[in-house]
């Protein structure tokens, strides 16, 4: 049994279905790529998986690790392992950033009955993780995203995934905003946090992530379902010729 | 009937008529003081209680919500002041010199009046009106306006309160804690205190008010305070009363010029409470912070009702007031900025927000400003709203179960409030107190 398996999703927003008839399966220790024109549902897959409301699923299931994962809150799908690294993420004024990651910490550990971790463990295991990001410990000690540049952000949301050590991280449009400086160091983290035991779904619209971050296997997405699938070299066919073909054989 | 009473009509203002013609010989002080309690018992006589067609108290109408008035407190006895010995466990861990007032009447054998600072004098009102203080004359009644009905009724019932001065020049460290306690008798309690801080003078006052629950007792406290030039005072004052008393509290300051001036209120207590602040800026060049949070739920009503009144030029003020509001609790907001004409400079602007954590909590912000000067930089802004389930979201995709996420972005919401204030075991023992709450609400 793969980690993720995904049949013939269904997912509606405000009434209009976006995924289709969605089937994905991902095994542990795989990297995934999935590729895909705007509007094809992409960013709609990585909150489904993550369980935010709006997004309703109509039809066809999710399996994470097993578990039907429309039964699970968003929270308990973090405490099983699940992560997702949004593409926009989230200022909360006056949550500094230590507490923010003390707090998720905790509560996951918590969750999975595990001892929470004491401030000194705590502190300890953050400078370790942020100090092989390069992050600034200045940037922790501010409010969750409060002023980062737009690369401070995502290397924040590398920073959480490396704290969290999810067993299946989605990584939605991680790459977008980014210099290539930023990017590197984005890749760069989950480069090593790939494990055998852990597996990646990279959402992208580009191929130039996937240069760093060398999937497995590789997705197209067109229309609410996956059209195409193949490995690595698949991203330069598609950088080399466009998802219009896709998009073609999706209508038709 | 003369026609002055035409007003009072209601029960509980029958029984305030009833009180205060009981009362007003013994009360203390002398004639000149009992002339002065007549004078102002007229206010309340002309107007009677202030209701919802009064603009300043449109969203508190008193004459609807106080059913009854009830008698004068009696002087504490034994077991009252027994059970106030616990009192004040809110700040239990700010090290504070504590006033102690059990039903309004001043305890000396609870209060810490052992080494006073050089330049610090403390005393009660009662002994100050019995005995003809000449600091009453220069000071009472100055800053607090009396044509307000609350401060009407303050001034004609006032038994007992603080009189404070500090002497030009002085730091007092430790703050002053003016420590109300309400004893499990259902009373009236009206007591007035006066602060004095001279030129150049440091001080921190805080001002608790706490009672049991099940006790519908009622409140009536008014402190005017003077902030001499170039002093530096911050005023924070507490509202846990019982979940059934009546709590009405008016701050009345001046502040001179080249001032630090800090003001907070939070209010968590209290089934019916309303907060007045007339604040006046007399002296050029102050910088003053004046905030609140307020954290309600049931069917809780609490009003802040701020004026601050620039008559002096290049000052500044920030109005920063935060309430968060469950069940069906009310909130009001009502805050008013006079600029007068020679106030140029005048750098003032006036923040509220509230979060409505349920559908039957209700809001009601009223920001003013008043501009008579040309060359000033004023502003205000109001929100009102539920919290935010984009960051709920967020926090939940961590691993942060429902309930500790909306714990954190409420804390945070009410910590960017409660950070304003300087003393650092004081905003700890507020964030405490908010951490309280919230446990409390979801253990509902």
């Amino acid at each position: 049994m793969s980690l993720l398996e995904i049949n013939n999703l269904h997912v509606e927003i405000d009434g209009k279905e976006i995924l289709k008839g969605l089937d994905l399966a991902v095994d542990a220790g795989e990297v995934h790529a999935i590729m895909g024109p705007n509007g094809s549902g992409k960013s709609t897959l990585a909150y489904v998986l993550a369980g935010k409301e709006e997004y309703r699923p109509t039809g066809g299931e999710v399996r994470f690790n097993g578990n039907n994962l429309f039964e699970m809150e968003p929270d308990a799908r973090a405490a099983a392992g699940l992560f997702l690294a949004f593409q926009y993420p989230l200022e909360i004024p006056g949550v500094a950033t230590m507490t923010f990651l003390r707090t998720a910490l905790n509560a996951q550990r918590k969750k999975r009955g595990e001892a929470e971790l004491s401030t000194p463990e705590f502190i300890k295991k953050v400078r370790e993780v942020s100090g092989k990001l390069g992050i600034d410990q200045e940037m922790l000690r501010r409010a969750v995203n409060v002023g980062f540049s737009g690369g401070e952000k995502k290397r924040n949301e590398i920073l959480q995934m490396a704290l969290l050590e999810p067993r299946l991280a989605v990584l939605d449009e991680t790459d977008s905003g980014l210099d290539i400086d930023a990017l590197k160091i984005v890749a760069d983290g989950v480069n090593r946090m790939r494990a055998p035991g852990r597996s990646f779904v990279v959402i992208t619209h580009y191929q130039r992530l996937l240069n760093y971050i060398v999937p497995d296997v590789v997705h197209v997405l067109s229309h609410g379902r996956i059209v195409k699938t193949g490995g690595k070299e698949l991203a330069l066919e598609l950088e080399a010729r466009g998802y219009a073909q896709y998009q073609e054989e999706a209508v038709a | 009937m003369n026609a002055e009473l035409a007003a009072i009509k209601t029960a509980a203002e029958t029984a305030l008529a009833q009180s205060f013609a009981q009362a007003r010989k013994l009360l203390p002080g002398d004639d000149a003081v009992t002339a002065r309690r007549d004078a102002a018992f007229d206010v309340f006589a002309r107007e009677g209680l202030p209701h919802r067609r009064v603009e300043e108290w449109k969203y508190t109408d008193l004459r609807a919500l106080m059913r009854d008035a009830k008698p004068l407190a009696a002087p504490p006895d034994t077991a009252a002041k027994a059970r106030a010995k616990t009192a004040g466990a809110l700040v239990r861990d700010v090290e504070a010199r504590r006033l102690v007032f059990v039903d309004g009447a001043f305890v000396a054998e609870l209060s810490d009046l052992a080494n006073l600072e050089e330049g610090l004098a403390v005393g009660s009102l009662a002994d100050a009106l019995t005995g003809g203080e000449a600091v009453l004359a220069a000071h009472l009644g100055k800053l607090a306006p009396a044509s307000d009905v609350a401060v009407a009724l303050n001034t004609a019932f006032m038994g007992d309160g603080a009189v404070i001065r500090i002497a030009a020049g002085a730091t007092i460290e430790r703050p002053l804690h003016l420590l109300f306690v309400a004893s499990a008798n259902p009373a009236a309690t009206f007591t007035r205190s006066l602060a004095v801080v001279e030129r150049g003078a440091r001080a921190m006052l805080i001002e608790s008010h706490e009672g049991p629950d099940g006790s519908d007792y009622q409140v009536n406290a008014a402190l005017e305070l003077f902030v001499g030039d170039e002093a530096h005072v911050d005023h924070v004052k507490l509202v846990g009363d019982g979940a059934d008393a009546l709590h009405v509290a008016t701050l009345a300051a001046a502040i001179g010029a080249r001032a630090r001036f800090n003001a907070f209120t939070f209010t968590a207590g209290g089934a019916v409470v309303r907060n007045q602040l007339f604040l006046r800026f007399d002296g050029e060049g102050t910088v003053a912070g004046i905030r609140g949070a307020t954290l309600i739920r049931g069917r809780q009503h609490a009003d802040t009702t701020l004026v601050a009144n620039h008559i002096a030029r290049d000052c500044q003020s920030r109005e920063m007031f935060k309430s968060v509001l469950d069940g069906e609790a009310h909130g009001v907001f009502q805050g008013r900025i006079i600029v007068r004409p020679h106030a140029q400079k005048t750098d003032a602007k006036m923040m509220t927000q509230a979060l409505l954590l349920s559908e039957r909590a209700e809001a009601d912000n009223k920001p003013e400003l008043e501009i008579f000067a040309d060359d000033v930089q004023c502003g205000h802004g109001a929100t009102a709203g539920a919290l935010d389930d984009e960051l709920k979201f967020y926090l939940m995709a961590r691993g942060i179960p429902a309930g500790e996420a909306e714990a954190l972005l409420i804390q945070a919401f009410l910590g960017e409030a409660i950070g304003g204030i300087e003393h650092a075991g004081l905003r700890e023992a507020l964030m405490d107190q908010v951490a309280g709450w919230l446990k409390a609400r979801g253990g509902q």
